[in-house]
């Protein structure tokens, strides 16, 4: 016995003795990190990286809130950036007087969620729509009645993500009612759109790629470059819909923590990728647009080329701030009395 | 005689002295998160999660009422009632379909020779090796369109599209069944096992029906084990997390679900906590019921 507990210590102990120059603790949504990348960096600088997952912001919120996670970096996306700042949970950390800060696309310095990027770099842009299987449908895709007004041939064959938000803002768009309204009038028109779209879904998941390559359902609402990645790994037929009522785009973005314990690896990290040459990394595995210039060069030639990255024009993304906690509280109710 | 009994108290004192650590760890870890929570459910929500330390009834108040979407007047509402009966009734029917299977599979393995009832015992908890998770998630592979009993009845022409199994009531309740039927067996087994089987001979030389040696002598031996087992299945049931949200595809929620979103999207934490509370003294109640129904025999076995 007590020769193993003296192996089980030595196992223990290991790590300890590789030399290190320091660590960093990334908390990074699923499927979103090049291994690639870590790879890269940690050779570079010497650091040693752990890396954890989750799959919405809001579980990555209420485990930063909890205190003392560990983590030194996390990827919001822009509302969360907007909650996590006025929370006084990020590290005011300038990266925009970072060397490769030029590289920095215009268009994404100065959004609602941090003007001027006093706190954040971006990480990847996206858009939140829908895929559709188009061996089960072959009609047109490019609206949300595919959701909400389902066709025949998709009743039931149909998962929505597990987000509250996302979920009523697209019938809102549907609707063409303004994101986060406190009308109650046209909160109760998206509350009743969604109650009778609902027999029609067949879940309520953020796994939307494995129902889709399983065949549990022909449609999921999904992000495009995660349609991408499945597109070219997975599910050849897969198509991903602009809705031309309107959908939401999204910017995750690098984040320091306040608590973070390797502010210097972190900041290392930030800087290092916003070089075109490592945010490429970045687009080959997760398969959204860059918030660098000139990763073309580093990429893939199919890339550029690719629907789910080219929206089509006639089609913005727009991005929504967080809602007021009295709009949240409506949203809430809608929410719970639409999955009871 | 002194001498004696100054040993007993001595042993006594030695044994209260020998629990103070697993006292403290309960209390450290178990009461005071519970009170805890318990502060929380009687506070204000912070804007993006968290509470405001201020004293509000809210959260227990819209457990039945509602502030009406439209006019902001208090009434009636049974959403959130309605989503604590369904998961009640899943619980049971969970419970039910356990005792079915779990009686005559705990009668089996006790009806076995003495040398080969440890080795049921260990088939019995295999299933424990692997987390409860991994355990659901492989029930959804199983149950899934393209999963082998899907597979399986398609290939036999049974069916020619497959059925929709997966993310239905049936499901969870499935899924519930097969993480807790242990529960129900080795309470029931362990109060069969003792079982002198020459009463059940007895019986039957005195002219009883297989059913009456069943009901009057076999079920009233079992009966402490089914209590038990019975509990043991419900309360882990109720509160299931992790079950509805895989095997349920999230389209009727259970309260734990309802709990998870209060703390999560809709950034209500007193209301999560009061709804942790709620449940919590509904298992409470049944347990004190279960107690003063039976004083003796509840949560032996």
């Amino acid at each position: 016995m007590k020769r193993i507990l003296i192996a089980a210590a030595a196992i223990a102990l290991a790590p300890l003795a590789a030399h290190a120059e320091g660590k960093l603790n990334i908390f990074n949504w699923g499927e979103y990190t090049n291994p690639e990348l870590l790879k890269r960096f940690s050779e570079t600088y010497d650091v040693e990286v752990a890396i954890d997952t989750y799959d919405s912001n809001e579980t990555m919120l209420a485990k930063v809130q909890a205190g003392a996670s560990g983590y030194d970096i996390v990827v919001p996306s822009d509302y969360m950036v907007a909650i996590m700042i006025e929370e006084g949970l990020l590290a005011q950390v300038e990266p925009n007087t970072m060397e490769n800060f030029k590289n920095v696309k215009e268009g994404l310095v100065d959004l609602y969620f941090d003007p001027g990027r006093h706190y954040t770099v971006p990480w990847q842009v996206g858009n939140t729509g829908f895929a559709v299987n188009s061996k089960a449908y072959d009609g047109n895709i490019n609206t949300w009645s595919i959701l909400f007004d389902t066709p025949e041939a998709l009743k039931g064959r149909i998962n929505v993500l597990d987000d509250m938000t996302a979920v009523i803002n697209a019938a809102a768009r549907y609707l063409n009612i303004p994101r986060c309204t406190s009308d109650r009038e046209q909160l109760r028109q998206i509350s009743d759109l969604l109650v009778a779209a609902k027999p029609n879904w067949r879940s309520f998941s953020y796994d939307g790629l494995t129902l889709l390559s399983t065949g549990s359902v022909d449609v999921s609402m999904l992000w495009n470059g995660a349609t991408y990645k499945a597109r070219t790994e997975d599910v050849d037929s897969l198509v991903y819909a602009y809705p031309a009522e309107g959908l939401e785009g999204f910017v995750d973005n690098v984040a320091i923590l306040k608590d973070a314990q390797n502010v210097d690896n972190a900041k290392l990290f930030m800087n290092f990728i916003m070089a075109p040459e490592n945010a490429a990394l970045i687009s080959e595995f997760a398969k959204y647009e860059s918030g660098i210039k000139g990763v073309d060069a580093y990429l893939p030639a199919d890339f550029a080329a690719a629907p789910e990255l080219n929206t089509p024009a006639g089609v913005t993304p727009e991005f929504v701030p967080p809602c007021s906690q009295e709009v949240t509280a409506m949203y809430n109710k809608i929410w719970t009395n639409l999955r009871r | 005689m002194a001498a004696h009994s100054d040993i007993v108290r001595q042993d006594l004192k030695t044994q209260r002295r020998l629990t103070l650590p697993s006292v403290a760890v309960i209390f450290l870890f178990g009461l005071v998160p519970l009170l805890i929570v318990m502060a929380y459910s009687f506070m204000k929500p912070a804007v993006y999660g968290g509470v405001e330390p201020e004293l509000s009834l809210e959260a227990y108040v819209s457990f039945l009422f509602q502030r009406d979407l439209f006019d902001d007047t208090l009434v009636f509402s049974a959403d959130y009632l309605l989503i604590f009966l369904r998961t009640a009734l899943f619980a049971m029917v969970a419970t039910l379909t356990c005792l079915l299977i779990g009686f005559p599979t705990a009668y089996y393995m006790a009806t076995r020779p003495e040398s080969q009832r440890n080795r049921w015992v260990l088939l019995i908890t295999i299933p424990f090796w692997s987390n409860l998770l991994v355990r659901t998630i492989a029930i959804l592979f199983i149950i899934r369109d393209d999963g082998p009993i899907n597979a399986g009845l398609m290939a036999l022409g049974i069916i020619d599209a497959p059925l929709p199994i997966l993310f239905s009531n049936t499901a969870i309740v499935a899924g519930l069944f097969y993480s807790f039927l242990p529960f129900m067996i080795l309470p029931i087994y362990s109060s069969i096992e003792r079982f002198d089987f020459q009463l059940v001979e007895a019986g039957y030389d005195l002219y009883a029906r297989r059913w009456q040696v069943l009901r009057h002598i076999i079920l009233p031996i079992a009966k402490p084990g089914i209590i038990t087992g019975s509990v043991l299945v419900f309360i882990p049931a109720f509160g299931a997390y992790v079950t509805p949200l895989i095997l349920g595809g999230g389209n009727h929620m259970m309260i734990g679900d309802l709990i998870a979103l209060q703390f999560r999207a809709a950034r209500n934490w007193p209301l999560g906590a009061a709804f942790s509370m709620i449940l919590m003294a509904f298992v409470l109640i049944l347990l004190i019921l279960q107690i003063r129904k039976n004083p003796r025999e509840a949560l032996h076995g």
